[in-house]
């Protein structure tokens, strides 16, 4: 059937094209990078059931040396970031308004601002963004620390005085960078919805602050709030899970830090789509 | 939770029949069939050449990587040893790398205390005090607030040897004392060594087991008790010094460079 339809759509060479046999060394090197994705999921997986069952079992264990680590990842992945954040917040406001105001105007649907707000930027541009923003300045920063802790013995040097290296140097980062993503959305779309009514205000859009807030508060579920937390959560954590898994659980020489570092930034991107996607079907289907 | 200190002349590490791997490529053998039994106060010298496998030897023994075949006993229990709840048996042993593996993030006094803290759960403040004794025993207190990357690389063994102690440990493990340094450094090891073999204040006075690795077997002419020798993917064990000058000359001529036959 598939080929009926190619023949009766496309030339003649490209019929001919489309019957060639795959060649030998493509359909290996596409065997090849099958097999290795099948394997990074594998390790990815165990890895992060490894990174839990340590997050439980030792959940209490040498507190005065892990919690401060925690507090340490949480400044770096969350109130370090802030400054940039309101920058970007202002900058989203901008965007999202400056492009909808005038559509909606022209059409008569200004109450829809909120709305609009409500969708692009709560549901899914504030965690996307943030977490794209936190893996490029924390993630990438993960994956170079532990893959040099790596290359140089550290973690030989922590295993060696019977200190769990997932305990001490995984399990702080993804407390960290889980509540880090998490609030700093918060902080992002909150500054991205004043920052909106703001833009919206300059261009002398008819919009009370009372009406903006009703709009919001209208098209705000109960469901957005826990959904918002689960995902900047889940996003927190897939960060933190694939940079240190790249930087730590394989053993690396110093020149392939930067290779281990583009690796964990590509499925960082895959692995915070995938749940967003995923997310998106919860939404859409509750 | 203190374990009771060994028995003189009781078996502390006890291998047998066993092949040893390579660290960075786990799949390589590098010595098998190794029988080898260590005993509480021993003073041991594992020598070998470059490339013979003495640093993987030593991590192999020091819990780090798992021996491919065979048994390896340290005080009775298997190794290596990853479970909490036999944890206080692997801490009776204390690792000393080639080059220090120190954290470079903490300064030397954070190494040193990193092992006390994470396993007594102390505070910074708490730990300092046996922190800067154990500095001020082995001379590092003008070092205790710089990171290692500003201070000398000779030093960071002796940052290493100062974390190893810190949890007073039964049997001390150390990659290569003497290489790289010039005689005082030298000369500092070789004292520090045989004062702990016999009982040093800071670790109340108990004698250590000492396993040592070396390239050079002349400078512990005096000093150590027993002698083997890391050749051809074999460990042999040579016995005392009287042996080692016994021993075929090709076993251990590369490792007595200066010794000339007259």
């Amino acid at each position: 059937m598939e080929d009926r339809n190619v023949g009766a759509t496309v030339s003649l060479p490209a019929r001919v094209l489309w019957r060639l046999p795959l060649p030998y060394a493509l359909s290996r090197q596409v065997g090849r990078k099958l097999f290795l994705f099948l394997l990074t999921v594998q390790g990815l997986g165990a890895f992060a059931l490894i990174t839990i069952g340590v997050m439980v079992t030792k959940g209490r264990a040498s507190r005065r040396v892990i919690w401060p680590l925690v507090f340490h990842e949480v400044s770096r992945a969350g109130l370090r970031l802030l400054p940039m954040f309101l920058f970007i917040a202002a900058a989203l406001g901008l965007l999202v308004i400056g492009q909808s105001v005038s559509w909606l105007t022209r059409v008569g649907a200004i109450n829809y601002l909120g709305t609009i707000m409500v969708i692009v930027v709560v549901r899914e541009l504030g965690p996307l963004v943030t977490a794209l923003l936190v893996l490029a300045r924390i993630g990438t920063a993960n994956v170079v620390e532990l893959g040099t802790s790596r290359a140089m013995g550290e973690v030989e040097a922590l295993e060696a005085l019977g200190i769990d290296p997932v305990h001490y140097l995984v399990v702080p980062r993804v407390i960290g960078l889980a509540l880090g993503v998490f609030s700093l959305t918060v902080y992002l779309i909150l500054g991205a919805l004043i920052s909106g009514y703001l833009w919206a205000f300059i261009q002398d859009v008819a919009l009370r602050p009372a009406d903006y807030l009703r709009q919001l508060a209208g098209a705000l579920r109960g469901l957005d709030f826990a959904l918002l937390a689960l995902k900047t959560l889940a996003f927190g954590f897939i960060i933190a899970v694939v940079t240190c898994y790249h930087g730590l659980a394989q053993p690396l020489r110093l020149e392939e830090v930067p290779h281990a570092t583009v690796r964990a930034v590509a499925q960082s991107v895959i692995g915070c789509v995938l749940v967003d996607a995923l997310f998106i079907i919860i939404y859409l289907s509750s | 939770m203190k374990t009771p200190p060994a028995d003189t002349n009781s078996a502390v590490i006890r291998m047998e029949a066993v092949t040893l791997g390579s660290l960075q490529d786990p799949g390589v053998v590098v010595a098998d069939q190794i029988d080898w039994r260590v005993n509480s106060g021993d003073f041991w010298v594992v020598a070998g050449l470059q490339g013979s496998g003495k640093s993987d030897f030593l991590m192999m023994t020091g819990g780090v990587s798992a021996p491919l075949a065979g048994s390896y006993r340290l005080f009775d229990e298997e190794m290596p040893i990853f479970e909490d709840r036999r944890l206080s048996q692997r801490l009776r042993l204390g690792l000393v790398f080639d080059g220090g593996q120190l954290l470079n993030r903490l300064t030397v006094a954070e190494n040193v205390a990193l092992p006390l803290r994470y396993h007594h759960n102390l505070s910074a403040a708490a730990a300092r005090p046996e922190v800067m004794r154990l500095l001020e025993a082995l001379e590092l207190e003008p070092w205790a607030d710089s990171t290692p990357g500003a201070i000398g690389r000779i030093w960071h063994r002796r940052v290493g040897l100062a974390r190893a102690l810190a949890l007073k440990p039964e049997v001390l493990l150390i990659d290569n004392p003497l290489g790289g340094l010039d005689l005082r450094q030298a000369s500092w090891w070789l004292s520090f060594l045989r004062q702990v073999s016999c009982g040093h204040p800071i670790l109340d006075g108990r004698p250590l087991t000492l396993v040592i690795t070396t390239a050079d077997l002349r400078p512990w002419e005096n000093l150590a008790r027993q002698f083997a020798v890391l050749r051809d993917r074999r460990l042999v064990v040579l016995g005392s010094w009287q042996q080692v000058q016994s021993a075929q000359a090709g076993l251990v001529q590369e490792l007595l460079p200066l010794q000339r036959s007259d």
